[in-house]
């Protein structure tokens, strides 16, 4: 008894780690964040400059890393939207058995690719793109930074998509072909309505990977802390700017305790993305 | 009994000792000061902590002013800066019975690089600043094509991006438009697929992606003839975005022991090496 108890108990331990972990690391972001919330005050964050190195006037508002990793999300969760949902249609109603072996692969193999050697083909291949097919100054832009992680999101939506659209009940789909719907009225007035909170979960988690992202948009966005909603210009993310600044700001500085701000802003907004699709989630399982 | 005591005394007593002698072998120094200079210095520390076991030097940034700062308050051995001390700093060090002696380490340049397609020539510093600070925004105005000015720069973390602003910007604000790139190696990239960019990086980068980016001769001021960034040109001192970096001592013990080994050893021919490598110039 006490045996089996005891090894209740380290099974229970180790399910809960990524629980505990999740408080660890929300109680660190808020005990270094916490300074620069007393001095010089939360309203420093609300501001239009992001500046963390001057010679006389630092500044540090969050406003443009915000809009930036706002724009890039968006932007990147539209271009992905369709072909994430169409190819899960395509995967899980129409494709055969041989052809679904060939495409599951290698949606795998594109989730699996670093981000980094994302980013690389970004900088190298696709911003010159960008920059000669829209005829921009350059190519380092938002939308360049929403396509690449379009790619990135674009399996995660598939994957999650097609389990929701598979576990719609038969009876409904031969129910609409035997009032004489055709296949493709079938798949689109009830199978995909069917499905459609799971598929909405689906984009939901593909928009906190999204945002989460680091590497590649850091790459290719060309970091500029402007407030601007025009793709085709340069950003600023949350993510590029710990990841870019991080590495030399000298520890416990108001730039340190900064960053650390804007750590919790992007936790938050990354919880509350998971909240959602997990509701969506809930709600097509029953 | 009396030999178990006896042992135990004797290892105690043999243990003091050693430690003693160990005392006298270990040798700590402090470095303290730029933050341009941690990759450097730390460079020479570790092949210096290598090559001589035992002695232990610690390497910190704050930038050049706390390092000096340090120096005079005796909290530090070495003080590393990209500057010269400044007149204020040695009345402060006399004061204080310290006089600071100066050893030129490495140069270090920076070059001004730009697509091959641009058909701009040269640049002087006030243009240069113009340009970096968003003044000046089309090419233009720089004697150039009718195209807009890309900026770029290196990420506010970099020590280049510092002095950049304080030598080229005279300590203004960089244009929020510039990009601001991760890595000289992204700048480099940038600059070769933008017609219309400019960025900044340092000499060694420029000499390796020369068939990719036109690197600009810079004039000090309007009236002077523009000079081309080179090992040469910064030795002498005539290419205007250049700057020693230096360490300082105390005069009364740099000349002795471990601080003198070790700064001769950052002047020895392995020290300068390691400058190269880290994309410096060497002085001598």
């Amino acid at each position: 008894m006490n045996k089996e108890n005891l090894i209740k108990y380290i099974l229970a331990g180790a399910a809960s780690t990524s629980i505990l972990i999740v408080i660890l690391i929300f109680m660190f972001l808020f005990k270094e964040a916490v300074p620069f919330l007393k001095k010089p005050g939360i309203s420093a964050l609300i501001n239009q400059d992001w500046r963390p190195v001057s010679f006389f006037n630092e500044s540090f508002g969050i406003i443009p890393l915000f809009t930036g990793s706002v724009l890039v999300t968006l932007l990147a969760t539209a271009l992905a939207l369709p072909f994430g949902v169409i190819g899960a249609v395509y995967i899980s109603e129409i494709a055969s058995v041989y052809e679904r072996e060939i495409f599951k692969p290698f949606i795998e193999v594109l989730a699996g690719i670093p981000s980094v050697v994302i980013g690389f083909f970004g900088l190298v291949v696709l911003a010159p793109v960008i920059k000669s097919t829209f005829n921009l100054p350059s190519g380092l832009t938002a939308f360049t930074g929403a396509v690449l992680l379009a790619l990135m999101a674009i399996p995660t939506i598939i994957s999650i998509s097609e389990d929701a659209i598979r576990s719609v009940p038969k009876s409904y789909k031969e129910a609409s072909l035997a009032l004489g719907a055709s296949k493709l009225q079938t798949i689109w007035k009830v199978t995909v309505p069917a499905a459609l909170s799971g598929i909405v979960a689906a984009v939901m988690l593909g928009m906190g990977r999204v945002i989460g992202e680091t590497m590649a948009v850091l790459m290719v966005t060309g970091n500029a802390p402007l407030t601007a909603f025009n793709p085709f210009t340069s950003v600023r993310t949350m993510t590029a700017t710990i990841a870019a600044e991080m590495g030399e700001v000298a520890f416990g500085s108001i730039h340190y305790r900064a960053l650390f701000c804007v750590g919790i802003v992007l936790l938050v907004v990354t919880f509350i993305i998971n909240l959602v699709a997990q509701k969506f989630l809930r709600k097509y399982k029953i | 009994m009396k030999k178990i005591m006896t042992i135990i005394i004797g290892a105690g007593l043999i243990s003091v000792v050693t430690a003693g002698l160990n005392a006298q072998n270990q040798k700590y120094l402090t470095i303290k000061g730029s933050d341009t200079m941690v990759h450097l210095v730390s460079a020479w520390a570790e092949t210096y902590m290598k090559e001589n076991p035992g002695i232990e030097i610690s390497v910190t940034g704050g930038g050049s002013g706390t390092g000096i700062a340090a120096l005079i308050n005796g909290t530090t051995d070495i003080a590393a800066s990209s500057r010269d001390i400044k007149p204020k700093e040695v009345d402060l060090a006399k004061e204080n019975n310290v006089m600071p002696l100066e050893t030129k380490v490495a140069l270090d340049g920076i070059a001004v690089a730009v697509n091959p397609a641009n058909p701009v020539k040269e640049l002087s510093m006030s243009q240069l600043k113009k340009i970096f600070t968003g003044e000046v925004d089309n090419w233009n105005q720089v004697g150039g094509n009718d195209e807009k000015i890309i900026v770029l720069s290196r990420e506010s973390s970099s020590g280049t991006y510092v002095f950049f602003m304080e030598h080229v910007l005279d300590k203004h604000d960089y244009t929020k438009n510039a990009r601001l790139m991760p890595a000289t190696s992204a700048i480099v990239q940038a600059i070769a697929e933008d017609k219309t960019a400019i960025g900044y990086i340092g000499l060694g980068y420029a000499e390796e992606s020369k068939n990719k980016i036109k690197v600009i001769p810079v004039k000090k001021d309007d009236n002077s003839t523009a000079v081309y960034p080179s090992e040469e040109t910064v030795k002498n001192g005539s290419y205007p975005i250049s700057r020693g970096l230096f360490l300082y001592t105390k005069t009364a013990i740099s000349y002795s022991g471990i601080i003198r080994e070790f700064l001769n050893f950052c002047l020895s021919e392995e020290g300068q090496k390691i400058v190269t490598d880290n994309g410096y110039v060497t002085v001598n």
